[in-house]
């Protein structure tokens, strides 16, 4: 049994909202592969909580297109539904490939992307990709709906921007965030499965005549926050994609990372991945077989 | 707080009086007294207490007993063909030797099951990727691949 003490299930956002606006132990557990895990180990703030489950609520489930061509993604929508989305598998295929390295299938049928940013952590699979495509956090409360952008989502680790009585409903990828740009996310972790990125990095890149009109390098676990090598795309854009630019470009992107030590790695070796990996990312987006 | 539940287990439609803060693993060993998921980490990482819900297969470990309510559950006991014989899947895992101790056994079959749903053809690697959730001390795992893929071309 669970050391939580009670739990109740919302079938729709204004249930949800009206429960965490009235109960101050309240909190929303979505696929529970992180939530019961830390109430399981006793982990400071998820004992004895009243849980609100979600996954039951349908309108913040699947990926869609609203009207204007911008990409929506349910909080409660699943990793392996996101992976095998064909809108996802057809204009945003770079976080069909941050949520499908997340832990192994079991954990990818019952996980959530909303659970996955909502968490704070920054080793999330999901959360680079949408930092490189400037997602837009859509979240509902008391007060009704607001938009934020994924780069003020963020605001230490294991916190995000979300006031007591509000939830994130969706992610939006807008359509000139995606359209012409081709993607790559790599993470590098000690197994192939069933681990926590050391580094992840999702690289998006869009050229126009053989030369970088815009790239966008974005990483997970290089800071207390996701953070985008600003100095590095700044530098990149008219440049054509030799080896010799590319890897010029990913010298720089050490100068807006914090990496630091941990037991997982050390600074050094992450400041090694972090100049690494998006250079790999983007010979893998230039379709080099040996990348 | 009790609350009942209704599911459908190995095509059996079941109802229970259960906790809400039990999990689904508890809710098939105590409850249904169906013990072929077992316990091995609790954390959602050797994947022992694999079951089928709706299709997927997920740790019944870290999964609320609340949540199976109004779903289909499928667990090793209901694997076996009409009841009487074993799945193809199963068979070939004796043919290859791909049991020792057997603890981890109902999960690989269960995921493997699945994965085997899910795609037509597998390669060794997307068998790898699709058993990754599941730990085996003994076989090293090569066995319990042969056995996929012999029961992915039998199919």
């Amino acid at each position: 049994m669970y050391p939580i003490k009670s739990y109740a299930e919302a079938k729709t956002i204004k249930e949800a909202i009206d429960i965490l606006a009235s109960n101050d132990n309240a909190m929303l557990i979505a696929g529970g592969t992180d939530v019961l895990i830390k109430a399981r180990e006793l982990k400071s703030g998820y004992v004895d909580r009243d849980l609100i489950g979600v996954t039951r609520i349908d309108e913040i489930k699947g990926v869609s297109l609203d009207k204007d061509g911008n990409i929506l993604i349910g909080a409660a929508t699943v990793f392996y539904d996101i992976e095998t989305s064909p809108i996802i598998k057809e204009h945003f295929d770079i976080v069909a490939q941050g949520v499908g390295l997340v832990g192994g299938p079991q954990i990818r049928n019952a996980g959530t992307i909303g659970g996955n940013v909502c968490n704070g952590a920054v080793s999330a699979d999901s959360m680079p990709s949408l930092v490189a495509a400037n997602a837009i956090m859509m979240i509902e409360g008391k007060n009704g709906k607001r938009e934020l952008p994924i780069s003020e989502f963020y605001i230490k680790p294991g916190v995000v921007a979300l006031e007591k009585d509000e939830m994130l409903t969706h992610v939006k990828i807008t359509k000139e965030n995606y359209e012409g740009y081709k993607g790559s996310y790599l993470k590098f972790a000690q197994r192939k499965a069933m681990d926590i990125a050391t580094i992840g990095c999702a690289v998006l890149l869009k050229q126009n005549d053989g030369k970088v009109e815009d790239i966008r390098i974005a990483f997970g676990v290089a800071g207390p926050k996701p953070i985008r090598a600003k100095q590095a795309e700044e530098f990149a854009i008219g440049k054509e994609l030799t080896i010799e630019n590319i890897e010029a470009i990913c010298a720089l992107c050490t100068k807006d990372t914090m990496a630091r030590d941990s037991w997982r790695a050390s600074k050094l070796f992450r400041e090694n991945l972090i100049t690494e990996l998006p250079i790999k990312a983007i010979r893998r987006i230039l379709g080099e077989k040996d990348a | 707080m009790l609350k009942k539940i209704t599911l459908e287990v190995n095509g059996q439609k079941r109802t229970v009086e259960i906790d809400d803060r039990e999990s689904l693993l508890e809710v098939l060993r105590y409850r249904l007294e169906l013990t072929g998921a077992k316990e091995g980490c609790s954390v959602g990482e050797c994947g022992g207490c694999t079951v089928i819900v709706d299709g997927a297969n997920v740790d019944s470990c870290i999964y609320l007993g609340v949540w199976a309510d109004g779903k289909k559950v499928t667990t090793i006991e209901g694997i076996e063909k009409n009841s009487k014989t074993l799945s193809p899947l199963q068979n070939n895992f004796i043919k290859m030797g791909a049991v020792q101790c057997g603890f981890c056994t109902p999960g690989l079959i269960m995921s493997s099951t699945v994965l085997l749903q899910r795609h037509k053809f597998l390669t060794r690697e997307q068998i790898r990727r699709g058993i990754s959730g599941n730990l085996c001390r003994c076989t090293g795992y090569q066995k319990v691949i042969g056995a996929i893929e012999e029961t992915a071309k039998e199919s």
